[in-house]
């Protein structure tokens, strides 16, 4: 027995369901998705979880019956305080959202498991969603829901290659060095060429952000690329200011790349707003370096960060993160990689919920119509381990997740953390029939790096790579 | 999907891969079956993370500790946060940050005036500290002593965060803390210790208030060269007052060229 009453107040909470005999109250809006949120840990730290399981379902028995509107009259970070509000709301197509207008976030779940709900059809509704709504949604989602719409969605990117084509399934290679040594780098970035990772990007997280060595890495990549000719882009992660110097004074430079969240307050944090950022892009742009298209923005997310820097203004980690990718949308990115177990058990204690965050994220991404990507990935201090990563990795290639990293044997160690190796998505290639980004694949075959079933098994080291080894 | 032969591929262990390694620690060039992990990275691999995996859940022996630095002529109290366990520890960083009711008692008999509190908690490897802050120490305290540096009682918290160090120098009166922690476990560094310093740290103080030499092992950084980078900081920050980003270039451009 359950009655939900999601319109107005009756008695002390605007919120409500009634379980048998309790009535469980919910603040507002805020304290309605904290509390229908799946359990993590993060939300426990932040104060905002729901008591009991029962009390966790009644808060989604009330979410389901909310009615989509209410998240376009009700803003849970407020607008006059909140630039990634103002974006959301000023943003909002509502002629794309008009098809589910009617619904509430029951009857959006319904509808998009459909089969009505087809990919044209999702592809056309992406800017009607705002993420409130995806992460609503998402909410009263099994792991199973969230790949099956997912699947459905497709998000397709470029730069030098396609990305996110159908079937497809492209790999970052991050070939990390604790000091950023030109040769450790270039070592790494023989081993994923060979195994057939980078058409995503090849992409190198400093660990100096500072514009000499950014540059000179940057330099080191775009000769690698050029030599090698290889259809891909590359990029190196340092801060957008660093960036952005570097493309005015003539750094090779194909990518911006910028970890982004889901509030001001916590962009503020990592020194963006959404103003430097639209200006790194036009500079990126005015560059012309794409060959195939113009999507020129990376970035980087993941649950907990805005908790982190104590700007999530007491909205649960998950919608929180879903705002990030309004941040996003608005950019156009060519990748977007939701870092999923980086942060550490605080935020998301063990293997299972990062496994469901991570499809979460994949999830209120693709809907909003993001080119999405995941690190799949785990600390040392969280309860997982590689059974973990595999587990999630296979759910995501099947729910067509556009990229995943590819790590020198899944060990990142500058970062000191696991994420995906090149073996980890050549398995996944092999296991779910997935293909490289078609520009790419071609040049692996050109390099002699694919058998006769089309297969990334390399042999001999082809002659042109020997550029890539030190002298 | 199966390969009756294995691959003769690049990744077989030859020459060419034996000499990569030696650039970078990088697991590169792992011998493949398939398009998978052959069985002894595959174990190898296990192995680091097992190691890891007990590195951060291997209590902070206080009574070794104790007696590890019980010959720096200093005396050594133990306090705890209010943190009992490794899963709690883990799950809430803000109780790690926070001193137990009893500790302000068992503090203070010791307050003093003084310049530098140090600080010695388990962290994320309590191995880190139990192998390294005691040589650390006994590196850093002579440059110290030579300097007149008034030194507090040495404080060992078995669960604490870098936080808990501001508590524990405010109730000591001391001007500064000096925080040795075990610190987030790599596969290939499970032991790898931490030091953050704060210049009159308190209730505001946050990370960017903050100095941080990280890495440090026999591997990374040495214990000699852990105590000279130390030392300048600290002297620096009793200088010109302040620490944290506002430091940070000063001190870089003090230590360049110096030891490493």
């Amino acid at each position: 027995m359950k009655n939900t009453d999601a319109h107005l107040a009756k008695g002390r909470t605007k919120y409500g369901a009634t379980i048998g005999a309790h009535r469980y109250g919910f603040d507002d809006l805020k304290d309605l998705l904290a509390k229908a949120s799946p359990q993590r840990s993060g939300d426990r730290l932040a104060g905002l979880a729901a008591e009991s399981r029962e009390e966790r379902v009644a808060a989604q028995f009330a979410l389901a019956d909310l009615p989509l509107t209410t998240f376009l009259n009700e803003a849970v970070v407020p607008y006059e305080r909140d630039e990634v509000t103002r974006l959301i709301v000023d943003g909002h197509d509502r002629t794309a959202f008009a098809p589910v207008a009617h619904l509430t976030v029951g009857g959006l779940r319904d509808w998009l498991l459909s089969d009505a709900a087809t990919t044209p059809v999702l592809t056309a509704l992406a800017p009607g969603v705002t993420p409130e709504m995806a992460a609503a949604v998402s909410k009263i989602c099994r792991l199973q829901d969230l790949m099956v719409v997912a699947a459905k969605c497709s998000v397709v990117t470029k730069f030098r290659n396609t990305i996110g084509l159908p079937g497809g399934l492209s790999v970052r290679l991050q070939p990390n060095h604790p000091t950023d040594d030109a040769r450790g780098i270039a070592v790494s970035i023989l081993d994923g060429l060979l195994l057939g990772s980078g058409d995503a990007v090849i992409g190198i997280n400093p660990a100096t952000d500072s514009p000499e060595r950014t540059h000179r890495l940057l330099s080191m990549l775009e000769e690698i690329r050029t030599r090698l000719d290889i259809p891909t882009q590359s990029c190196v992660l340092a801060h957008v200011t660093t960036t952005l110097e570097l493309i005015r004074k003539g750094s090779p430079v194909d990518l911006v790349f910028q970890s982004i969240a889901g509030t001001q307050a916590a962009n503020k944090s990592f020194g963006i707003d959404l103003a430097l950022l639209k200006e790194a892009r036009e500079a990126a742009l005015s560059l012309q370096r794409g060959t195939v298209g113009t999507n020129v923005m990376y970035f980087e997310t993941g649950q907990g960060s805005a908790l982190s820097a104590n700007a999530h203004h007491g909205v649960d980690q998950q919608t929180i993160e879903a705002r990030a990718y309004a941040v996003a949308r608005s950019l156009d990115p060519l990748l977007v990689n939701t870092v999923v177990g980086f942060i550490g058990p605080e935020y998301l204690y063990d293997g299972k919920q990062i496994t469901r965050a991570g499809l979460e994220d994949h999830f209120c991404g693709k809907l909003m119509g993001l080119p999405m990507g995941v690190d799949v990935c785990y600390t040392n201090h969280a309860e997982a381990d590689q059974d973990d990563a595999d587990g999630l990795l296979a759910l995501l290639v099947a729910s067509g997740v556009n990229f995943v990293m590819g790590v020198p044997g899944a060990d990142d160690v500058m970062l000191g953390y696991q994420s995906t190796s090149f073996h980890d998505a050549l398995a996944m290639r092999d296991l779910l029939g997935r293909r490289p980004a078609p520009e790419f694949e071609a040049w692996l075959q050109r390099q002699g790096l694919m058998d006769e079933a089309n297969r990334i098994r390399p042999g001999e080291l082809p002659a042109r790579f020997q550029a890539l080894l030190p002298a | 999907m199966s390969d009756e032969l294995l691959p003769v591929s690049p990744a077989d262990d030859d020459a060419l891969w034996v000499r990569l390694r030696k650039l970078t620690a990088a697991r590169i060039g792992l011998k493949r079956s398939g398009a998978s992990l052959a069985t002894a990275p595959l174990l190898a691999f296990q192995l680091a993370h097992a190691q890891a995996r007990d590195a951060v859940h291997q209590p902070l022996d206080l009574e070794q500790l104790a007696a590890d630095l019980a010959g720096f002529g200093l005396p050594v109290l133990d306090v705890a946060s209010k943190v009992e366990d490794t899963q709690t520890y883990l799950m809430r960083p803000d109780l790690g940050r926070t001193l137990a009711p009893d500790a302000a008692v068992r503090l203070a008999p010791q307050t003093g005036a003084c310049d530098l509190s140090i600080v010695i908690t388990g962290g994320l490897s309590a191995r880190a500290v139990q192998s390294h802050a005691a040589p650390v120490l006994k590196a850093l305290l002579p440059l110290l002593r030579k300097e007149s540096w008034r030194i507090a009682p040495l404080v060992l918290v078995r669960y604490g965060r870098v936080a808990i160090g501001d508590a524990i120098a405010g109730a000591l009166n001391a001007d500064i803390a000096l925080v040795l922690i075990g610190e987030r476990p790599g596969l290939s560094a499970p032991d790898s210790m931490g030091v953050y310093l704060t210049w009159q740290p308190g209730a505001d103080t946050t990370d960017a208030d903050r100095n941080c030499i990280s890495n440090i092992r026999p591997e990374g950084i040495g214990y000699a060269d852990a105590a000279f980078k130390i030392g300048h900081l600290l002297k620096a920050m009793r200088e010109r007052r302040l620490s944290g980003i506002r430091l940070k270039d000063d001190s870089d451009r003090l230590l360049l060229g110096s030891t490493d």
